[in-house]
């Protein structure tokens, strides 16, 4: 009730809660799942949606930018699309639904509906702290989705795409993936939307890397201009893994991505590369935690944004190293590309050092098209539009041009340039 | 085929004028050389003619084939046929060469409603025209002019030009930087593009690169202006006695 908790709640707060009363009975899970879910959403009523006055959401004030939400049930049919590298083993999540698979490049794989009705899934409907807001929205209405399993030994043949396309309507959906001891493996996590129709999302993915895993894992999120997405991703680094986490956002009209990692073992590497092309009016807020916590660990975060029209970006990047992380070496930069007057972009880089022997560093730059390099191009007979639209293009290939994966970096580029080739 | 005819121009920025009233006559199978002391306005001019938009012509005209070129915008003059080799060539990080190259090529023959070169055919021109300059295929597989040293940044240019084919080339200071054997080499690709259609305006500070792009016409340009023009043996002069004694003179 409103009046015992003192807080008027506003109408996307309303409308999230009358959405859960209306799809509870109907959503799966056993009873510890919906003790979970109750637990959550009485939480999410208590504390509303993030304002400005929480630190983790000072620059995403979601309780001012999410105006309302579309009703639980998208009202069109979603199909799924081809892969974003050919030859991908596609498992598809359409309007919130996993279609059913057994198993993809030797990977064992369940729907995450299932995992909820065989109480193997509830331990994970947790929020991470009092200010999760996605984990809390994600845990309380999560329908599907799916749990790979790939254990040690195992060799994938080809990449893994995870594809949630959506059409209107909301869908809460959630992917777990555990990367067994010594195993290569190249994921792509895809949230894309089809059809016109207003789409509310969250997605929370969780990743384990045993000892030895190396990962590239790619989220790619090109949701379309009404549709606000809020993303996860949790992941836990055991000895000697290493994760190439890429993340591309180009698409949405209020977006937020979550990335949380726990660097749990001696000897691993994180590498975090996003690519965040913002026009129109998009809100995008990419806010990324890293937790060195043990010692002789490496990472590096690289984020290159495009802003066009009137964007507005966000990133918001914390490291934090324990007191006996030693010889943590972690290096963040953050490089922002402004070309409107009106386009906007927010950085805030936050270590939190306690450990004495260790090199950690960050920079943010904020630079407009380069005139030199644009005049240049210009006298060999390129015209300016042309022109322009290789030198944005250039700011952010560079990144993407160190996956050594020429298929995907083939397929990161195509969607850069398709991108580009709209907005530029 | 380019008249520059009594041009005055100044740095956008801030007003500063630095053509003053300049006169040029160069005419198609052509080469001319442009020299004088350092500040006289001869990269301005390159500039200029290229139609990089930090600097304001305030006066006269610039006639390229007997059209007004001060309204096109740099890649409508290289589509036209002006190509600039610059003094210090731009690194662009993340843009390929060969791509660069490609997009360059395909994008003057749309200009002109020419087809686009095919792959193959491409990849045959760049190949025949590198070897002539001595440019070693992993050269072309590293971003534009990133990590080229001063003299395959030069090569780079000239290879560029001939790829491009232009019929007006501007050569700003080609020879800076540049040992004996590079030199030879720039020069050698220089002058395999001369020809009765195509005109050469070699702008540079020393005499020595004109002992191997020997020029039809030499002008000396101070303070904005051409203020002496001759032919080659004027370069000698100039080498031998300095640019005061001219200087002088015109004063």
């Amino acid at each position: 009730m409103n009046m015992q908790t003192g807080k008027t709640l506003s109408v996307a707060e309303a409308a999230l809660c009358e959405a859960y009363d209306h799809a509870v009975g109907d959503l799966p899970g056993d009873s510890a799942v919906l003790i979970a879910r109750d637990g959550l959403i009485s939480d999410f009523k208590a504390a509303g949606l993030p304002t400005r006055r929480i630190e983790a959401w000072h620059y995403t004030d979601l309780k001012a930018l999410l105006r309302s939400v579309p009703d639980v049930a998208p009202a069109a049919s979603a199909d799924a699309v081809a892969p974003l590298v050919a030859g991908s083993a596609v498992l598809s999540v359409a309007n919130g639904v996993a279609a059913r698979a057994a198993s993809a490049a030797g990977a064992t794989v369940r729907t995450f509906a299932e995992a909820l009705a065989d109480g193997t899934a509830a331990a994970g409907l947790t929020a991470r702290d009092g200010d999760d807001a996605i984990g809390r929205l994600n845990g309380a209405f999560v329908r599907d989705g799916f749990v790979l399993d790939l254990p040690e030994g195992t060799e994938p043949d080809a990449p893994i795409e995870l594809q949630a396309v959506q059409n209107g309507g909301q869908t809460h959906v959630r992917f777990q993936a555990g990367i067994g001891a010594g195993v290569r493996a190249t994921v792509i996590e895809r949230h894309l939307a089809t059809g016109e129709e207003a789409a509310f999302a969250t997605a929370l993915s969780e990743l384990t890397l045993a000892d030895g895993a190396d990962v590239t894992w790619v989220i790619q999120q090109a949701k379309g201009v009404s549709d606000t997405h809020l993303g996860q991703i949790r992941v836990r680094l055991g000895t000697d893994a290493q994760l190439r986490l890429y993340v591309v956002n180009a698409g949405g009209r209020l977006v937020r991505q979550e990335i949380h990692v726990e660097v749990a073992g001696e000897g691993s590497d994180l590498k975090l590369r996003g690519i965040n092309l913002l026009g129109g009016e998009t809100h995008n807020d990419v806010t990324f935690t890293v937790g060195h916590d043990v010692p002789n660990t490496t990472s590096t975060e690289v984020l290159r944004n495009v802003v066009f029209d009137r964007a507005r970006g966000v990133f918001q990047g914390q490291i934090r190293v324990a007191p006996d992380a030693q010889k943590t070496d972690a290096k963040m930069s953050c490089n922002t590309l402004l070309l409107s007057d009106e386009a906007d972009f927010s950085a805030k880089p936050e270590l939190e050092i306690f450990a004495d022997d260790v090199q950690c560093g960050h920079g943010a730059t904020v630079i407009d098209i380069d005139h030199t390099q644009l005049f240049y191009l210009m006298a060999r007979g390129i015209p300016e539009n042309k022109a322009r639209a290789m030198l944005v293009n250039a700011f952010v290939a560079e990144i993407v041009e160190e996956l050594e994966d020429e298929p995907l970096v083939e397929a990161l580029e195509g969607v850069i340039g398709a991108w580009l080739d709209k907005h530029a | 085929m380019l008249e520059i005819k009594n041009l005055h121009a100044r740095i956008a920025e801030d007003g500063t004028e630095i053509i003053r009233g300049l006169n040029l006559s160069v005419k198609a199978g052509e080469v001319a050389a442009i020299m004088g002391p350092n500040g006289s306005g001869k990269s301005t001019l390159s500039y200029i003619l290229a139609g990089r938009e930090d600097y304001e012509v305030t006066d006269g005209d610039i006639l390229y084939n007997g059209e007004s070129i001060l309204e096109l915008d740099p890649s409508e003059r290289a589509a036209k046929g002006i190509f600039l080799a610059f003094q210090y060539p731009v690194e662009i990080p993340g843009v390929a060469t060969m791509q660069f190259l490609k997009v360059a090529m395909n994008e003057q023959r749309k200009a002109r409603g020419e087809a686009e070169l095919s792959t193959p055919d491409f990849m045959r021109r760049v190949k025949e025209a590198s070897a002539e300059l001595k440019i070693a295929p992993e050269m072309l597989r590293r971003p534009l002019n990133v990590g080229f040293s001063g003299g395959e940044k030069k090569r780079a240019e000239i290879l560029q030009m001939s790829l491009l084919e232009p019929k007006l080339c501007v050569l700003d200071e080609t020879d800076s930087g540049l040992d004996i054997d590079a030199l030879k080499i720039v020069a050698d690709g220089v002058n395999a593009l001369r020809s009765p259609d195509r005109a050469v305006v070699v702008i540079t500070h020393y005499q020595r690169l004109l002992d191997y792009i020997v020029p039809d016409s030499v002008h000396v340009l101070y303070r904005g202006q051409v203020i002496k023009s001759g032919d080659k043996t004027l370069a000698h002069e100039l080498e031998a006695k300095g640019y005061a004694d001219i200087i002088g003179a015109a004063a």
